[in-house]
């Protein structure tokens, strides 16, 4: 992770660590104009960003850490955020706090201080501490801290000028901090002392024989070996150190401070001592909350107001949120209506892409027969890859385009943590995390994004379920094919207003059968093949925030529309080459695509769907969005030429192909329940590291997949059989 | 007073922790949340299925389901 300085050029590593959704990818993408995704829910950031910011002509490169409550390395977001800060070869070390919750927050500042003296205090959030009459006394805070301390709102860029300022006067040597630091327990105080003096010696500032001695205490044998090679020698080797160590570990086994007891009486200090630091510098500027925290005997400087003004707007919202009888069916109902509005608000817009598209489509033809050009060329061309083009971008984009600001609204609100908690305890009773609803979430955007999203979970039993069982979740190209076939088949003649929300409520079902399916999977993954019991979890539910309207829609608008061009170009045009070509190349009396879906006719009839629909998900593999597209080209190579400038004229190309209601209904189910695409399936196999689970992240869905689509086809025809 | 667990508190009440008997990771997790003896809790919010529930600790809202809530002793 080291990185090589340039001393000719003033480069400076800032390392960024902060704990969970204080705003530090906020600050990040401030200053470097990067546009890492953000969110008000914890643990969103799962990989180190890096990106450039330029200061008064030197260079920064910053490094986005993931959040942490602790630098103890308990988890694997812990251990990456503890080695940087340690061996990363950071100039400074920024650590984003949150203002409204600043006592939590100096827990992981001072273990950050203990590390390294170069640190400075980020706390952010200064506009929504506001809000909630929260005064923060930032002068006193740094006088204590003896690290310089800024006030910044990051949404807005507040602040951020300021704390450059006192970064590039660290990295200069300008400021000289004077960290506090923590006190132990005196037996360990003086325990500690010569190891640390032994240590001194040898470390010659390269690490912190502070911290280090504790650690040696701590017998972390892995950190141990790590520590070793970045030193290039083993401490443990030295026999003087080894003395020391063993000395202070007998002074504390006098003393009865086993492990456990150390370990507990090192957090607690550092809690306290985070506690003091903020006593007296915290002051709320409307006394009238404090009803609920008499006798808590920190009322003038700690910020345990749960009661207070301050924070019973948000409980007031909890109440309606995440309450017993409230809770679930406004999930729900929030569902739906963002459901509606993406059906609704998609219709006009993908009819007019479509018209201007096709229109296009036509003067290429106008053009090609004008140059005269061979029918060949103008099929590949046109017929392939500008149609298949068209299809994807005027019914893809206007749903995605919809989908996701609302979506993003209210992941910036703060809501998507809320249905972890409300759904954790089925995910408890399936025996796996109630994190995975986050992943989940992520799912819908990409399923390949939900897959890297489950490393927010600590338990590598529940990461695995979530992974293997993130494809329930329609995703992205997914979705679009589902409210077209919804339309074509269920709603198309109803009109007006029954018939969006019918497909709402259709729409509704498909994605709640693949959540029922999910925990039913996760269930039976933990009685079989990942047995075990559900691991201990703990979720923080952030404060709410006002998204910020204007700025959400746009950026996600701009980002999904690229998005989709970006995959239409990638993937849709190549397909659409490469399956026309299957198309109009005949063998026989047939062409190469319908020779390959004539052989699985009989297959996907057993499942209710045919050849041309099973090939189409087979083919369909890079990317779910060309489903659609593929099986209208293999539908029309057999003969009628026919403009598809609507899903009306597809219904009528559907039908005319054998379509009906139960094909639709199958079709729909199966594109819920089947493989994962390319792309999903690489990300496992990463993030997995295993071939075994990625086949099983293949096989699981694909078979149940078959399974229900078996089940029904077989259904409907017992019932036409009785009903004749 | 006779020793409870944070398990015992209905929405709106709060106690001080008394100790951990918590093992391994979650009781460290709860420690670098602030939740060390002497800390005060509150009860916050059940969740629709009465688990997990929310509870206030320093400033923020941490959602602990009851296996784990029934190790953390207050007064």
């Amino acid at each position: 992770m080291g990185m090589d300085k340039n001393s000719e050029t003033e480069e400076f590593i800032i390392a960024l660590a902060g704990n969970p959704n204080v705003g530090k990818s906020t600050v990040f993408n401030a200053l470097t104009g990067m546009n890492q995704h953000t969110g008000n829910w914890p643990g969103k950031t799962v990989s180190n960003a890096q990106g450039i910011h330029h200061y008064r002509g030197n260079d920064y490169i910053l490094v986005d850490l993931p959040g942490t409550y602790s630098l103890m390395a308990h988890s694997a977001e812990e251990e990456i955020a503890r080695d940087f800060i340690l061996f990363g070869g950071a100039d400074t070390t920024i650590v984003v706090c949150d203002a409204t919750c600043l006592e939590r927050n100096l827990n992981l500042v001072l273990q950050v201080m203990e590390i390294t003296p170069q640190v400075v205090v980020c706390v952010n959030l200064m506009d929504e501490a506001k809000k909630k009459n929260i005064v923060v006394d930032l002068e006193a805070i740094e006088k204590d801290l003896g690290v310089p301390v800024v006030g910044t709102s990051a949404r807005s860029g507040k602040g951020l000028k300021e704390m450059m300022k006192k970064v590039e006067a660290l990295c200069n040597g300008t400021i000289k901090p004077d960290p506090r630091k923590v006190h132990y327990q005196q037996t360990i105080e003086e325990a500690i002392a010569p190891l640390e003096q032994a240590l001194d010696d040898r470390l010659h500032g390269r690490l912190n024989s502070r911290w280090l001695s504790l650690r040696l205490l701590e017998r972390d044998d892995a950190f141990i070996a790590k520590t070793g090679r970045y030193l290039g020698f083993d401490l443990m080797a030295d026999k003087e150190v080894q003395d020391a160590v063993h000395a202070a570990r007998k002074a504390l086994g006098k003393q009865n401070i086993t492990l456990e007891k150390l370990k507990d009486s090192i957090v607690s200090c550092i809690v306290f001592s985070a506690e003091e630091a903020v006593m007296g510098n915290i002051s709320f500027q409307r006394n009238a909350g404090c009803a609920g925290c008499e006798g808590c005997g920190c009322c003038a400087g700690c910020s345990i107001h749960t009661d207070g003004a301050a924070a019973s707007r948000d409980r007031k919202i909890d109440k309606i949120l995440i309450s017993k009888y409230t809770g679930i069916p406004i999930m729900i109902a929030l569902l739906c209506v963002v459901l509606w509005l993406t059906i609704t608000g998609s219709n006009y817009p993908s009819q007019w892409l479509a018209d201007g598209l096709f229109w296009v489509q036509d003067r290429l033809t106008d053009f090609f027969s004008w140059l005269g050009s061979p029918d060949w060329v103008h099929g590949i061309l046109v017929l392939g890859i500008y149609r298949v083009l068209a299809w994807v971008v005027s019914v893809m984009l206007p749903p995605m385009a919809i989908f996701f600001p609302l979506f993003t609204l209210l992941e910036d609100f703060g809501y998507l943590p809320r249905v972890a908690f409300n759904l954790d305890h089925q995910y408890k009773k399936a025996k796996a995390c109630g994190k995975q609803a986050l992943t989940m979430c992520m799912g819908f955007g990409c399923n390949s994004v939900g897959v890297i999203g489950c490393r927010i979970i600590d338990s590598p039993r529940e990461r695995l379920i979530a992974i293997i069982t993130n494809n329930f979740v329609p995703c992205n190209g997914r979705f679009p094919t589902l409210i077209a076939i919804i339309s074509m088949f269920f709603v198309g003649t109803l009109g007006g207003a029954y018939e969006s929300l019918l497909s709402t409520l259709m729409l509704a079902g498909v994605i709640i059968l693949g959540i029922l399916l999910t925990f039913a999977v996760s269930r039976f993954l933990s009685e079989t093949i990942l047995k075990g019991e559900p691991s201990s979890f703990t979720l923080e539910l952030p404060p709410y925030r006002t998204p910020q309207i204007g700025k959400v829609i746009v950026r996600s608008i701009f980002d999904r529309t690229l998005f989709v061009l970006g995959r239409a170009v990638t993937v849709a045009a190549p397909a659409g080459l490469i399956i026309w070509i299957l198309a109009n190349i005949t063998v026989g009396d047939m062409s190469l695509l319908n020779h390959c879906s004539a052989f699985l006719d009989p297959f996907a009839r057993l499942l209710g769907m045919d050849g041309v629909i099973l090939l189409a998900f087979i083919l369909g593999f890079p990317a779910n969005e060309i489903v659609v597209p593929i099986m209208i080209m293999a539908y029309l190579s057999g003969g009628s030429i026919m403009e598809l400038s609507s899903l009306g004229e597809l219904k009528t190309l559907l039908v005319s192909n054998g379509w009906t209601w139960a094909t639709a209904v199958s079709t729909l189910l199966f594109c819920l329940i089947h493989w994962p695409c390319s792309t999903t399936c690489l990300t496992i196999k990463k993030e997995t590291g295993s071939l075994k689970w990625t086949a099983l992240s293949v096989f699981i869905p694909t078979a149940i997949g078959i399974t229900v689509c078996f089940l029904f086809t077989s259904a409907v025809h017992i019932l036409d059989q009785l009903i004749l | 007073m006779s020793k409870n667990n944070l398990t015992c508190l209905q929405e709106g009440e709060s106690a001080r922790v008394v100790s951990l008997l918590n093992t391994g990771t979650i009781k460290r997790r709860l420690q670098d949340l602030g939740l060390v003896e002497g800390t005060q809790v509150q009860c916050i919010q059940k969740s629709p299925w009465g688990d997990p529930v929310a509870y206030g600790i320093r400033g923020a809202v941490i959602a602990i389901r009851t296996e784990d809530a029934q190790g953390i002793l207050i007064n």
